[in-house]
């Protein structure tokens, strides 16, 4: 390997031992203030309901310091600010209605989080139920509005148009198109969200640290909401963050609450966030409904594109959505040279939770339709789907290259990558493999797909939602500064400090590298710092770690402040070896020029501290170094919509072999290989770190990961039972091939390679799975029950006697039964309507009231799998036939959840005199019961009704159950 | 039979890494919560709560066990190594936390002590395990950031370490 300038293989990372000792500190590992407190949380059972609290109890708790609720909030606060312009209040905890399961509706601040949870258990909260949206589609329906003061679930229709579509559509020869759905997932961090937040009254200023991972730019959002100028809102991140992929941006509205938690509460407040509370309710990935089509001429070529995208941003709008639908919209035609296009973008708000950053942010939603059409396209017309991708890339010598919608491509070499997968990646092998393979009559498939991966966003691209008259009137965002200090202290050692926040990339090591090589410093003289604090460090709205910004511009912003420093070195040097500036050479520690008696590195960088006085006329003193830089190329969108979305551009191809297994549907993957040219590779360690990281989300998106919610907007996968995210045995080793293009526009010529293989490899297994099965694949993830329907037909029907289980999705539970009781069915009968034996023999019943003479009230304790808690349930009796039958129905409401249900009972005599009773029910369950505990819920159901029949058994046969008497009552019980 | 209530605390002994220490839990306390807020021991990380990430297992008594699936009484008098442990000196790594940094077997770190206290176990325990054993082991940690191929990576190289041999 050819030893490059600016960059370095793969040293060992400084950062790894304190990780691999247990010494670093994560935000919940940070010493806590003497008088902390802690915040716990109660969120929405209901999807959409209206709301009234009673916190009396939980204020009355020993331990509790103050319970807020969304007034309390409000009365301290403003709205969260939202992207478009539109009358929709966006707060970070419910006004006296949900809009989504996990909303934020009171906050609990208490002693310790013990203590603060026992208090969340005590607020009685009463939903007025309102129907719910759940799907895009349904939501434009407008039968039910979520925000009445804007009238509507579509917050947000644009269209744009590049080019000539039209003219291209009536020329083609084809027309394909494809519609896809893609759905709700999240990378979700293993290390939940996690923060302290402080209110000094006199300076009415926050102090707040958090494991956020920027944009900055969400810094302005908090501010506003907390009504503080910027300089009042210190936000500092911890020395070491438990991965992000995006989804730590959305900690922000928990800011905003702790903050005022904090102020209520008159001292510092913790809140960790909890895995439930983190898969329900953090932050997701938008689902997005495209219908995609294509002009396509007799040899496969593609002249225009025409995209109608739905996109679903949950309940509120939420800072920086609707980001994802925008920040590809200069790449909307991915690799391939297609300069017509149409774009219909819609945004709707449904009862889900709101949506923020992910890793591939959009792009795994835009190469999912873009893919699977290339190979549509291909298929259609009956040529091979590379040939198809390949007829269409852009050529090697257009780049720089302006895409229809604006994106200014700075470098690559689209068709090397494809050659390097024929001939280093072994691509014919792979052929022959699914030749033998079919022969044998497996199902196998190879599945290809090119994506553009962006990087380095324009801060301005969202504001292309806007209309150019509301872009003129808000004024022109655009740009993306980095920025990087380099110093020097008194003995003459360098420090470094960037604004990236990382959560583990390495960024201190790489930045180590670069700054020492401009120094001419061995890397581990240089020490680099990562946590921010706005309150002391340079940092802009761009800061953070997103949009795989660090290797293209921070890094960059590196070296250009390192060189800054070495310039001003030289400077003072010049006359002490006799020489002019630009002679002077930095290397091994010293600081030398031709013919002169080299100078130690540190004795001269103490200079400016020691002895200012002797820095020479002219020359600067050398003492910090801070950089800002941001890409000219990054202009604002135009008048005709256009917008260079990004800085760089990486390329990827995919390529992979597939089996479904034909008794289960489940998908293996044979080989994967991925390409990439992601410009100058800085650490080739990182890069293919990025690179399987991204790879294994993205298995986790294809095949296993969804945030599930059932038609009534339950949610459905609050644990990671539930919600399967990709383990050791499912994530067989990519093999990685690169080239490098650098980029001609960053300072190192790297470009961002964090988030590709998220957009491609989803649509590259979809593909692979599509040739193995002859069908199209239109979701994900793809399942083995959803690949198996493709080829085993229709679900056998159930044996005799065996009642289906309820609709995949659902948490409906159904049952049914029969048992025979060894006493007069009057008996029984009178027994079922009398509160006080009810009361003994319902499993966990605390008391039974009767409140008409067919209406019951009943406090009862439930345990479903891990969610153990109280009920308050409701049952009223109709069609009453005394002594024969009864339908009973009601609800139970309580803090981990709540069920509505009904069922009937019929009593029959048997001819020994006893009674036969046959009952069925059906019930909807939601809340926390139906997050974590749905698949145990069955199980409890008959366990709880098995209970109650036994000590009924036992009941009407005269005295409570003793050993022995089951066996007198012949009791048996068949469910 | 003694009624335990919510609000009372007891003194809990238990050796950590082979130093005796001390400290009160009350009946429902963790034992996650207990080393990382009552003994400070905060190397052992909590992702879920409810035992499937992995990334809070300790050895107990020399058996791996998720910490966030014992309460602190359980562990009272027991055995308790941690990823606080594992270096054979302050400033030095074992050969596993070596492997780990050569192979670039960690990025944010969060999962990495759960996975080196399975995997050192495994070590210890089958000296001779083979890959398919060790993805077996990891198979039953959650990490976002690595893809898991440098983590198997570096198990086997570090196994082969443990075995006298070369670097694989
Ligand atoms: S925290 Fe214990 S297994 Fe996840
Ligand atoms: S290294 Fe980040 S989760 Fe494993």
């Amino acid at each position: 390997m050819t030893v490059r300038p600016d960059t370095f293989r793969s040293p060992e990372r400084v950062e790894d031992a304190a990780l691999l000792t247990g010494r670093a500190q994560f935000v919940d590992d940070l010493p806590e203030p003497g008088n902390c407190l802690h915040l716990a949380i109660l969120r929405a059972g209901e999807a959409h309901a209206k709301i009234t609290l009673d916190i009396a109890a939980a204020q009355a708790l020993p331990g509790v310091v103050a319970v807020l609720t969304g007034a309390d909030v409000a009365a301290l606060t403003k709205p969260l600010m939202v992207g478009v312009r539109l009358p929709m209040e966006c707060w970070p905890i419910a006004q006296d209605r949900v809009r989504y399961v996990g909303e934020p509706v009171a906050l609990v601040v208490a002693r310790s989080r013990y203590i603060a949870e026992d208090a969340l258990a005590l607020i009685d909260v009463v939903y007025e139920k309102l129907p719910a949206v759940v799907a895009p589609r349904d939501a434009l329906a407008d039968e039910t509005v979520l925000h009445e003061s804007v009238g509507s679930n579509l917050v947000s229709d644009r269209s744009y148009r590049y080019g000539d579509p039209e003219a291209a559509f009536e020329e083609a020869t084809h027309r394909v198109e494809i519609s896809v759905s893609y759905p709700r997932n999240a990378v979700t961090p293993i290390e939940c969200y996690g923060l302290i937040a402080a209110y000094d009254p006199f300076e009415e200023a926050y102090d707040v640290t958090a494991n956020f991972q920027g944009p900055f730019s969400i810094h302005s959002v908090i501010s506003r909401a907390l009504k503080v100028p910027g300089n009042r809102l210190r936000l500092r991140t911890p020395p070491s963050s438990g991965g992000s992929y995006g989804v730590k941006q959305g900690i922000f509205p928990y800011i905003v609450l702790a903050s005022v938690a904090a102020r209520v509460a008159g001292a510092p407040v913790k809140w960790v966030e909890d895995r439930l509370e983190h898969l329900t309710a953090s932050v997701s990935a938008t689902n997005r409904e495209t219908t995609l089509a294509a002009a396509v001429d007799a040899e496969g070529r593609v002249t225009a594109l025409d995209w109608d995208q739905l996109e679903d941003v949950g309940a509120y709008i939420r800072a920086p959505e609707p980001a994802t639908l925008y920040r590809m919209h200069g790449n909307m035609c991915g690799a391939y040279d297609i300069q017509n296009l149409s774009i219909r973008n819609r945004v709707v708000v449904t009862n889900k939770t709101p949506t923020g950053l992910v890793r591939g942010f959009g792009g795994p939603q835009v190469y999912f339709a873009l893919e699977r059409l290339m190979r549509k396209i291909a298929v259609t017309l009956g040529l091979d789907p590379l040939e198809v991708i390949e007829r269409n890339l852009i050529p090697a010598e257009a780049f720089p290259y302006r895409t229809a919608s604006g994106a200014l491509y700075d470098s690559g070499d689209y068709q090397k990558a494809l050659e390097i997968g024929r001939t280093d990646a072994r691509l014919a092998e792979l052929l022959e493999r699914r030749d033998v393979a079919r022969a044998e009559g497996r199902l196998y498939g190879i599945g290809y797909a090119v994506a553009v991966e962006p990087s380095v966003s324009n801060m301005g691209y969202v504001s292309t939602v806007l209309t150019k008259e509301e872009r003129a009137k808000s004024g022109p965002k655009n740009g993306a500064q980095a920025t990087a200090t380099v110093a020097l202290d008194p003995l003459g050692s360098v420090s470094v400090h960037v604004a990236s926040a990382p959560q583990g990339q390495g960024h201190r090591t790489v930045l180590a590298g670069v700054v020492g090589k401009v120094l001419g410093l061995p890397a581990e003289a240089v020490q680099v710092r990562t946590d921010l604090d706005t309150g002391k460090d340079a940092w802009s709205i761009a800061s953070g770690n997103y949009s795989s910004r660090f290797a293209a511009a921070v890094a960059g912003t590196g070296k250009l402040a390192a060189t800054r420093m070495r310039d001003r070195l030289a400077a003072i040097a010049a006359p002490m070896l006799g020489v002019s500036a630009e002679e002077v050479q930095f290397e091994g520690g010293m600081v030398t020029a031709e013919g002169a008696k080299p100078i130690p590195f540190a004795r001269l960088a103490a200079t400016s501290h020691w002895a200012p006085g002797t820095v020479p006329e002219g020359a600067e003193q050398a003492l910090r170094e801070t950089v800002y830089w941001t890409p000219p190329q990054l202009e604002a969108p135009d008048e005709a919509d256009r917008v260079n979305s990004s800085l760089c551009h990486g390329f990827i191809f995919d390529f992979c072999g597939v089996e479904i297994d034909r008794l289960t549907g489940a998908l293996r993957i044979d080989r994967y290989v991925t390409v990439h040219d992601c410009g100058r590779i800085l650490h080739q360690g990182m890069v293919d770190g990025q690179i399987r990281g991204g790879y294994a989300n993205a298995i986790g998106a294809a095949l296993y990961e969804e945030y599930a919610y059932d038609a009534g907007g339950a949610f459905l996968t609050g644990t990671f039972a539930d919600y399967l995210v990709p383990t050791a045995t499912e994530v067989p080793a990519p093999e990685i091939h690169h080239l490098e293009t650098p980029s001609p526009f960053t300072p190192l010529g790297a470009k961002g390679v964090g988030e590709g293989n998220c957009m491609s490899t989803p649509a590259c297994l979809a593909n692979a799975a599509s040739d193995a099965l002859g069908a199209e694949i239109l979701t994900l993830p793809m399942t083995p029950a959803r690949l198996r329907a493709h080829f085993a037909g229709e679900e056998p029907a159930a044996p005799e006697g065996v009642k289906p289980a309820a609709a995949p999705g659902g948490r409906g539970l159904t049952g049914s039964g029969e048992v025979e009781i060894a006493a007069p069915r009057q008996t029984v009968w009178d027994t079922l309507l009398d509160p006080e034996t009810l009361e003994r023999i319902v499993p966990g019943c605390h008391g039974v009231k009767k409140v008409t003479d067919t209406h019951f009230r009943a406090d009862v304790t439930l345990g479903v799998g891990p969610v153990k808690g109280r009920y308050t349930v409701d049952v009223k009796l109709t069609d009453l036939v005394e002594p024969q039958s009864a339908t009973l129905s009601g609800g139970a409401r309580g803090a981990l959840g709540s069920g509505e249900g009904s069922g009937r009972v019929v009593l029959e005599e048997t001819p020994e005199g006893g009674t036969r009773m046959r009952y069925d029910y059906e019930a909807q369950v939601g809340g926390k019961v139906a997050a974590v505990g749905g698949r145990m819920l069955d199980g409890a159901a008959k366990v709880v009704i098995g209970q109650f029949f036994r000590a009924l058994a036992a009941q009407t046969g005269g005295g409570t159950a003793k050993s022995g008497l089951l066996d007198r009552l012949m009791f048996w019980r068949r469910s | 039979m003694t009624t335990l209530s919510k609000d009372d605390t007891t003194l809990i002994r238990l050796t950590l890494n082979g130093r005796e220490v001390q400290g009160r839990a009350s009946p429902r306390l963790l034992l996650s919560d207990f080393l990382r807020h009552e003994l400070g021991a905060t190397g052992t990380h909590v992702g879920c709560e409810h035992g499937v990430c992995g990334a809070c297992t300790v050895r107990v008594d020399g058996v791996m066990a998720r910490s966030c699936l014992m309460l602190a009484m359980q562990a009272e008098g027991a055995q308790v190594d941690t990823v606080e442990g594992l270096a054979p000196q302050p400033d030095r790594l074992s050969v596993l936390q070596a492997a780990f940094r050569r192979h670039h077997a960690l990025q944010c770190g969060f999962c990495t002590a759960g996975i080196l206290m399975s995997l050192d176990t495994l070590l210890r325990d089958e000296p001779d395990a083979d890959r398919t054993r060790i993805e077996e082991v990891v198979g039953g940690h959650l990490c976002r950031c690595t893809g898991y191929a440098p983590i198997i990576d570096a198990a086997l190289d570090a196994a082969a370490e443990l075995r006298g041999g070369d670097h694989v």
